[in-house]
């Protein structure tokens, strides 16, 4: 035991690891603040959605030869999230259609003008990367992580503030808009969060394991707590621990990150299952 | 000036018409039902009264100090809210959102407010219980407490005891019955239930092929209450 220790102190003494710690944490956080939200509005797998466009988005950026490709993968991101969210209800495509239509579509042409245009020699390792955010968590320098700080701060604190609306607009619209509460308003706030959030992460865990960041602290949450301010308290405590004890984790033994997060996550979400229902049945 | 006036009313969803040349209005204090069969347009008046949809043409016009974010509403329940995890206090309280504008956090006047709408729907016991666990009568009981959060004027209740069974429905009733009589609010009720809108309500809006509009005792006599009074034991589900 004092052997791990002690291997684990040696390594945060690395900048990297310490860069890698901070962010994943803020990363993880931000992201299960949302994941309530999401669920509920049968929204669970706009994260894997979104982050196809951004992977799509990032591969148009890399033809364009844009040195700093994160400003104009925001603004796609945030304009897809805004399309998908907007409309809500009232659509003639249903969330989830939509959600796997631009999905599937964001990927395959992001991966065939990668294709077409390349100049990389290892075109499947550019993509794996992309896509399962193999390494990049352990590249990050300085200054991302300071945009990444600044950007988890603001999103923190748009949450917070917004709590109440939020609640209102997702448990139910119409009686929001009704009593004069701008639904769309909040819905478009909640649209942008989720873009930034999403393209944060890709950071961490890589586009197609953002959606387990989003959802399954939420899931798990919903197993034990029944009301939504302890819902989302305990799913952010949750998510932190899991991102935290997931990223040693692979530190320690050589894993890699995104995937040892999300295995961490799956045994959350089998305790509290399995304590959900302990509980109910004790109540029953 | 009525409180609520609906003025050459034609409603439609896209670009078909559902409903034509609508007038009535509604006074301080009312108790309105509005009936019809399915699909003759009821919820579509009601999206409109709440500013949910806008109307082809015609205008809702509001008076005697009612503003059109001031009607509480109670809706149908939606699929979303049957696993919604949250307490029973905090639906209670989001009716409030209205009156905070941009303030983020409610207020002690708001959380007093909430706390005497449960009171009067006789749920304090339940504020920290899950909404989700509730039967159905308490659930519409919470819904009902939050419509009231928002509104001390006008509630409009969409089909209130859909899915109840007769004890509960009747408990229902007695509810809305008191809130109207005691408290003075005005209430705008869609139902199917046509022997309990001739037992309760004030006035009626009998929507379909031919449009009533009047009090209960003008609806008896017309012939449209004539035929659906003779039917109210079946249709009475």
């Amino acid at each position: 035991m004092t052997e791990i220790f002690e291997k684990l102190v040696s390594y945060l003494h690395y900048p990297f690891v310490r860069y890698a710690l901070i962010v994943g944490v803020l990363i993880a956080l931000c992201s299960s603040l949302l994941g309530v939200t999401l669920v509920l509005k049968r929204f669970s797998f706009i994260g894997d959605g979104l982050s196809h466009v951004a992977f799509g988005a990032m591969a148009i950026a890399a033809i364009l030869n844009f040195t700093n490709d994160m400003p104009f993968v925001m603004v796609v991101t945030i304009i897809c999230a805004v399309l998908l969210l907007r409309t809500g209800q009232n659509t003639k495509i249903k969330g989830d259609a939509a959600v796997a239509m631009i999905s599937v579509g964001a990927l395959a042409i992001g991966y065939l003008l990668m294709n077409i245009f390349s100049t990389s020699s290892n075109l499947s390792g550019d993509v794996c990367s992309t896509l399962f955010g193999s390494t990049s968590i352990l590249t990050l320098t300085k200054s991302e992580v300071y945009i990444c700080a600044a950007l988890s701060v603001i999103v923190v604190a748009v949450f917070i503030l917004f709590y109440n609306k939020i609640f209102a607009v997702t448990f139910d619209e119409n009686f929001a808009i009704a009593t004069g509460t701008k639904a769309s308003a909040y819905n478009l706030c909640i649209a942008v969060i989720v873009a930034v959030i999403i393209v944060l992460a890709m950071n961490l865990v890589g586009s197609l394991l953002i959606s387990a960041l989003v959802i399954f602290p939420a899931l798990s949450a919903m197993r034990l707590f029944k009301s939504f301010k302890s819902v989302t308290i305990c799913s952010a405590v949750l998510s932190v621990v899991c991102s935290l004890s997931g990223i040693l984790i692979s530190i320690l033994f050589g894993t890699p990150v995104g995937s040892t997060i999300v295995a961490v996550q799956i045994a959350a979400f089998a305790v509290f299952y399995i304590l959900g229902l302990i509980i109910g049945g004790a109540k029953k | 000036m009525a409180q609520l006036k609906c003025e050459n009313l034609t409603l439609g969803y896209d670009s078909k018409i559902i409903l034509r040349d609508l007038n009535f209005s509604v006074n301080s204090g009312d108790y309105l039902c509005i009936v019809g069969e399915n699909g003759s347009g009821k919820s579509t008046l009601m999206k409109t009264i709440l500013g949910l949809q806008s109307a082809v043409s015609g205008k809702v016009l509001f008076g005697d100090g009612l503003k059109a974010n001031e009607i509480g509403y109670l809706p149908q329940q939606t699929v979303v809210q049957k696993d919604f995890p949250a307490s029973v206090r905090e639906i209670v309280i989001s009716g409030c959102q209205g009156r905070c504008g941009l303030r983020p956090f409610y207020n002690k006047e708001e959380k007093q407010i909430a706390a005497d709408s449960m009171e009067k729907m006789e749920i304090t016991h339940l504020a920290g219980r899950c909404y989700q666990e509730l039967s159905g009568g308490q659930q519409q009981r919470v819904l009902l407490a939050r419509a009231l959060c928002a509104t001390r004027k006008m509630l409009l209740l969409d089909e209130p005891v859909s899915g109840l069974d007769p004890k509960v429905t009747a408990e229902m009733y007695g509810l809305i019955e008191k809130l109207n009589s005691s408290d003075g609010i005005t209430i705008i009720m869609i139902s199917h239930d046509i022997s309990a809108a001739i037992k309760y309500a004030s006035h009626i809006l009998h929507i379909g092929d031919k449009i009533f509009f009047g009090t209960k005792q003008e609806y008896l006599k017309s012939e449209a209450g004539k035929i659906f009074a003779s039917d109210a034991g079946g249709e009475n589900k």
